[in-house]
């Protein structure tokens, strides 16, 4: 079998009581690169943070599955070791602890006690993935994003992602605030990646990111559901005209989720 | 408030323990007034923190320990506190009063450094240790626990580094209390003239959890003019210990005193950490960190005043509270009239792990002079949510995401302890203590 499968299965999501996903729906599997699009508050960062067991998310209704096997019942750290990965739109920073020790316990999390990977091969591989995102060496042993700028934590993240090498990977707006040429070093490392047996849900609401990783299948969200899916040919058509077709398409009116405006 | 202290040991009493030291009269004669001032003094008073009901009474003050022919006669959890690939040659083992082991390399005492414990050097050197005793940092009468530390004295250190020298292998003094009820009451006095450099270590230890013991402790540092001192201290008094502990620096012209203290008593603790800038351009940093646990309840001051020009002081302190712990920080930058361009700043940063854990931090900047800056930072909070749901969405346990939070919330003053055992021997302190 080729990669693993991630299924989301009518997803309810509520912050404080107040609804944000009201029944998504959406199969990844290893070796497909879906895009969710969408305006702003229409619940795409919801269903990244809500799949990885985000504190302030409870699911109230429907079913994460990794494989078959049940991820809401899991801790946050298991939906890690059982190969899910979330790029965080805002990586927290972690004082006192380097980027590099932290890589490791990441990796070494994932793997059987006696079977942590060398600390040679960890170097290797980490200035390797370091030279291929023009990451600055010295950036393995400042603490964990700490004093970064927006544009290293991404990169860190990234960095985080092709150390790690999950088997279903979210990313969550990674192309927020990236100027243009840091955009096509986090594409590049993306793209990297892509093999068979991994999987990526690449959230954005803008499209420019597409233009560098290119999707197999495009998602648009609104008022906390899956409106419309289709190719690549989405996204362009999203570029050209905007949202408002689907909506007048759909009868939608406000495609908000959960906010007064 | 008064308090009722009925003192355990009388004039009698200490004048014979006195004589038993083969103490200088001047010795015997501080001794006995200042049980006498004892009587009629306050108890000291820390801010929020009631110590009224705090045992101060209940001890063993004589209890004496066996000589230590060899390191390797030492019980593990003593050894861990040594470098034993690098054997230190400076080193000073009290065990209960008795100075049970002190060695000093030959070249550090032809130089004329002094190393060893507070008795010997009564004896030795009694001009010089009455020249600071109780004078320039601490006074007899500050307070009932200052006379009864007089009056009680029973160990400690005596370290002094002449013009112009420099140690640069670390002094380290280890007290252990093997006696679960010995009283500590010790005298440290780290002096260094002009233009010289030391970095001092000590550590406590007991092991009393059920007993009663007290531990009140005095350490004076003085750096004259253009001196360097560093000063480390991780404190491991068990549950069952009460502890004072009133650590002060006067730094002349120039001298620069640095603080770590690694305050990881388990039993009430109330510690004041007080350094004077005396002379123009003189500085001190003062970091400390602490972890607390059960029931204890624990005052820290740190404090830093202000008299020279252009002197610079910066407070740290870093605080863990879990269980039902309670912990008050009192940072004070003082700036007296006259210190011109001087720069006093704090930071106090606590950390709760329970609800019913309780910390307040106290930033307090007094200032009476304009050509100055300051500066304070202060908060209580709780391990961020999200930096737990960042490590563990890597693949961390929470037990090992909140075990890396809080090592790198006390990382920036456990860093700074001067000795690599006793830097990792803090670390496993702070892990067995979180956890």
């Amino acid at each position: 079998m080729a990669g693993s499968t991630l299924e989301i299965k009518d997803l309810h999501v509520s912050i404080e009581d107040q609804e944000i996903l009201k029944g998504v729906n959406l199969t990844i599997t290893g070796g497909e690169f879906h895009a969710v699009m969408g305006p702003n508050g229409t619940g795409k960062s919801t269903l990244a943070s809500a799949i990885m067991g985000h504190p302030k998310y409870e699911i109230t209704q429907g079913s994460v599955l990794l494989d078959g096997e049940d991820v809401l019942e899991m801790e946050v750290d298991e939906r890690a070791q059982a190969g899910l990965f979330l790029a965080m739109q805002y990586p927290s920073e972690i004082s006192g602890v380097t980027n590099s020790d932290f890589l490791r316990s990441s990796i070494n999390s994932r793997r059987e006690e006696g079977d942590e990977i060398s600390l040679m091969k960890f170097i290797k591989e980490m200035d390797e993935a370091m030279d291929y995102l023009d990451m600055d060496k010295n950036m393995a042993q400042r603490y964990l994003n700490e004093g970064f700028s927006g544009g290293e934590k991404k990169r860190n993240e990234i960095l985080q992602l092709m150390m790690i090498k999950p088997e279903i990977a979210i990313l969550d707006e990674i192309d927020s605030g990236l100027d243009i040429d840091a955009l096509k070093v986090v594409s590049k490392g993306i793209n990297k990646l892509r093999n068979e047996n991994f999987g990526c849900l690449i959230i954005t609401h803008y499209q420019r990111l597409l233009n560098y990783i290119t999707p197999d299948k495009v998602h648009v969200m609104m008022q906390g559901r899956v409106v419309k899916s289709g190719g690549p040919e989405l996204a362009q058509r999203l570029e050209a005209e905007g949202y408002e077709w689907i909506k007048e398409e759909l009868g939608i009116e406000d495609e908000t989720v959960g906010q007064k405006a | 408030m008064t308090v009722e202290t009925k003192l355990p040991y009388d004039l009698e009493y200490i004048s014979q323990f006195s004589q038993e030291q083969n103490e200088p009269e001047w010795m015997k004669s501080l001794r006995l007034q200042a049980l006498e001032q004892a009587d009629t003094l306050p108890m000291p008073t820390p801010d929020k923190t009631k110590i009224h009901n705090w045992n101060f009474t209940n001890f063993k003050h004589n209890a004496t320990g066996g000589t230590i022919q060899s390191l390797d006669e030492l019980p593990q959890e003593i050894k861990v506190f040594f470098d034993t690939e690098n054997q230190n040659q400076n080193l000073v083992i009290q065990r209960n009063q008795t100075a049970a082991y002190a060695s000093l390399s030959p070249k550090l005492k032809e130089q004329g450094v002094i190393f060893t414990d507070i008795f010997t050097a009564m004896n030795k050197h009694s001009d010089l240790v009455q020249r600071y005793f109780m004078q320039d940092a601490v006074s007899v009468d500050e307070n009932r626990l200052t006379a009864l530390h007089a009056a009680l004295m029973n160990g400690g250190v005596f370290v002094y580094v002449p013009k112009n020298v420099v140690v640069e292998e670390p002094l380290q003094s280890v007290f252990w209390q093997e006696d679960p009820e010995a009283a500590t009451f010790n005298h440290v006095i780290v002096v260094a003239e002009s233009n010289s450099s030391v970095t001092y270590v000590e550590n406590y230890i007991s092991h009393n959890k059920e007993e009663e013991a007290v531990a009140n402790i005095v350490t004076e540092v003085i750096a004259h003019d253009n001196a360097n001192i560093s000063f480390g201290a991780v404190d491991n008094f068990a549950q069952g210990t009460t502890v004072y502990v009133n650590r002060r620096g006067v730094a002349y012209r120039d001298a620069v005193i640095e603080w770590a203290l690694g305050q990881m008593n388990d039993g009430n603790t109330v510690s004041e950490n007080i350094t004077h800038l005396i002379g123009d351009n003189s500085v001190s940093n003062a970091k400390t960190v602490t972890v607390g646990r059960g029931k204890q309840s624990q005052n820290f001051t740190a404090k830093i005043v202000h008299f020279g020009q252009q002197s610079e002081g910066h407070i740290l302190q870093h605080g863990v509270m879990k269980d039902s712990a309670t912990s008050v920080f009192n940072g004070i930058g003082k700036i007296e009239h006259g210190a011109a361009k001087s720069n006093a700043e704090q930071e106090s940063r606590v950390l709760m792990l329970s609800k019913d854990a309780r910390g307040d931090a106290n930033p307090i900047l007094l200032i009476d002079e304009d050509d100055v800056t300051a500066g304070h930072a202060a908060s209580v909070g709780r391990v961020d949510p999200m930096q737990l749901f960042y490590l563990m969405s890597r693949g961390i346990s929470k037990q090992e995401a909140e075990r890396l939070v809080i090592h790198g919330f006390l990382a920036p003053v456990v860093k700074q302890i001067p000795i690599q055992a006793v830097r990792e021997q803090l670390t496993e302190v702070i892990e067995r203590k979180v956890y």
